[in-house]
């Protein structure tokens, strides 16, 4: 050995001309799969550009189409109002399931149990006919006066059956993440809240579910673009939702492939919005919370070409500079 | 204080707590005078923690009285029966005493200063600037004054208990409760927090502080009350307690914390 420096151990990554060459295992198995995915695709781009039964420009033609954007319009209003009703149902039903009343709480229990345990099509249909059921709504004491008297027939719209069907049943799925959220919360935190001389309603708004929509908010948004794609359902009801107005369309023009190209181009565009921006809203929410920060978009990008580099949580006795924000 | 016999901060008489079957304290009388520090010591499951919960009533006590500043802190007397209060009553009554925790429980998600302001502005309805400029007083105090806008994982543990105590101190209360504030940290941070708490003491704060710290009990401590049990073994001076003790569980105790 005439080697001039002591042999230090070499960092990662780098390679000094000391070191012996490291051939890497060659992996046939990547290479064969490869192979087989490459191949297949072609076929598949090759097969959906030339089958003229695609009919492409039928397609994209109908993606501007004044029916198909209207219809577009009342899924987003669908899923926005379905999950703004699954979502205040789903923070009363939680709060009930931990309620010291077993009365409550048994009756959450039994909402989530008969909401998740019966289908939503069925669900559906069934708002929908719920004139047959009870052909007048009304209040008041049974077989005496009554507050108010309602046609069933007028009030439950099929839009109003939507959105009861969508909404009561996204409540009982939201209710278990709810539950879960607000069981992440430490304790401590509680304790710490109430010995401070906080009321247990501003322990819950100001310290329980903020820290809780940490873990809430990534299942909300995996349910929200499940409920944008479930409200293709209500095209059973006849609401002209971007479904039922592909469907009106193709019943007149037998162009039934391309348009139902057409409404999964929307669904998926709709889809890669909302995802994105729920990563955004995941980042707001991990406020103060070092560990789970991770790199932005961006950064994330950039990392492949500067070494990364990841933080490490501070350990208890560790002192470090809150540089993160 | 002018009267000859003050209303004493703190005075409990025969206090009970179960733990579903378990009954974990035994019967507790203790009396903490204005401005004075008392310090409890005891082995682990002694019950020390539990019953300083039960001073603010993050535990319901099952028989007994505790009496903070001459009023009971979860009930109302009537006729001769116990009325318990609401939950809006209890917390005004919460607000007047400070409490320091083991693990911290630094609100996470608010910045350092947001946690001192957090509640005089939502339990006292103080306005937001004065309440910050009295942080910001505190935090200069307990010598944090850089980590104003730091979120608390970013903070030592040290550091964190120093906020703890600065976020209890701005709510101005009369009483301060410390449940093994310094068990959670590293050995080289605890000095860092018990100078917080000397500072805190000479200041003439009525304390109650539960700690294995013996050496801060002796220097510190008006009283010193060894528990064991779920029961108060005996009680005095630190003089008394730590370098005369009477009883045979309190000579034990120590001559294993001391060794």
């Amino acid at each position: 050995m005439t080697t001039a420096t002591p042999p230090a151990a070499p960092a990662a990554g780098t390679v000094t001309g000391e070191s012996p060459q490291v051939v890497p295992v060659r992996r046939y198995g990547h290479w064969v799969a490869t192979a087989v995915i490459v191949v297949a695709g072609v076929l598949l781009l090759w097969s959906v550009l030339t089958n003229p039964n695609f009919e492409w420009d039928v397609a994209l033609g109908y993606l501007g189409n004044g029916q198909v954007l209207h219809g577009l319009l009342v899924t987003l209003m669908l899923t926005l109002v379905a999950m703004v009703v699954g979502c205040a149902i789903g923070v009363v039903m939680a709060l009930g399931r931990e309620s010291r009343n077993p009365v409550v709480a048994g009756a959450a229990f039994g909402y989530v149990a008969f909401f998740r345990g019966t289908p939503l099509l069925v669900q559906l249909i069934f708002w929908f006919n719920l004139a047959a059921l009870y052909p007048v709504l009304t209040l008041g004491i049974p077989s005496g006066p009554h507050l108010f008297e309602l046609d069933a027939n007028t009030v439950i719209t099929p839009m109003v059956a939507a959105i009861l069907g969508l909404g009561l049943n996204e409540g009982a799925y939201m209710s278990e993440i709810v539950r879960a959220g607000l069981q992440s919360v430490d304790p401590g935190q509680i304790d710490a809240a109430e010995a401070l001389g906080m009321r247990k309603s501003q322990v819950f708004r100001r310290i329980v579910l903020p820290q809780a929509m940490r873990v809430i908010i990534p299942p909300t948004g995996n349910q929200t673009i499940s409920m944008l794609k479930t409200t293709s359902l209500v095209s059973v009801i006849a609401i002209p939702d971007v479904l039922f107005a592909v469907q009106t369309i193709y019943s007149r023009n037998f162009q039934v492939v391309p348009l139902l190209i057409t409404v999964s181009i929307w669904y998926l565009a709709v889809t890669t919005v909302l995802s994105i921006g729920q990563h955004f809203v995941e980042r707001r929410f991990r406020r103060g919370d070092n560990r789970l920060q991770e790199p932005s978009l961006l950064a994330t990008v950039r990392s492949g070409l500067v070494p990364w580099r990841r933080s490490r949580p501070p350990g208890p006795g560790e002192p470090t500079e809150g540089s993160r924000r | 204080m002018s009267d000859a016999a003050p209303t004493p901060m703190v005075e409990a008489r025969g206090v009970h707590k179960y733990y579903g079957s378990n009954l974990v304290v035994k019967g507790i009388d203790l009396t903490v005078a204005p401005g004075e520090v008392t310090c409890l010591l005891g082995p682990s499951g002694s019950g020390k923690s539990t019953f300083l919960r039960c001073i603010n009533h993050l535990e319901k006590i099952n028989a007994g009285t505790i009496r903070v500043a001459g009023e009971l802190v979860g009930y109302r007397e009537h006729n001769g029966r116990l009325h318990e209060l609401r939950d809006a009553e209890i917390a005004q009554r919460r607000s007047e005493i400070g409490m320091v925790f083991q693990q911290f429980n630094l609100f996470p998600h608010m910045t350092v200063l947001e946690n001192l302001v957090e509640a005089p502005v939502q339990v006292r309805r103080e306005d937001t600037a004065t309440a910050r400029e009295r942080g910001l007083r505190l935090l200069e105090r307990v010598g944090l004054a850089d980590k104003a806008d730091a979120y608390p994982r970013s903070l030592s543990g040290g550091q964190q208990q120093r906020v703890a105590v600065a976020r209890a101190l701005n709510m101005r209360p009369k009483l301060m409760l410390f449940d093994e504030p310094t068990s959670a940290l590293d050995p080289e941070l605890v000095g860092e927090v018990l100078d917080v708490m000397r500072d805190l003491a000479a200041d003439g704060m009525s304390m109650i502080v539960v700690t294995h710290e013996i050496a801060f009990a002796r220097e510190v401590a008006d009283t010193v009350t060894f528990m064991d049990d779920g029961v108060v073994v005996e009680s005095g001076s630190p003089a008394q307690v730590l370098g005369d003790p009477q009883h045979q569980r309190t000579r034990s105790f120590l001559a294993k914390v001391l060794s």
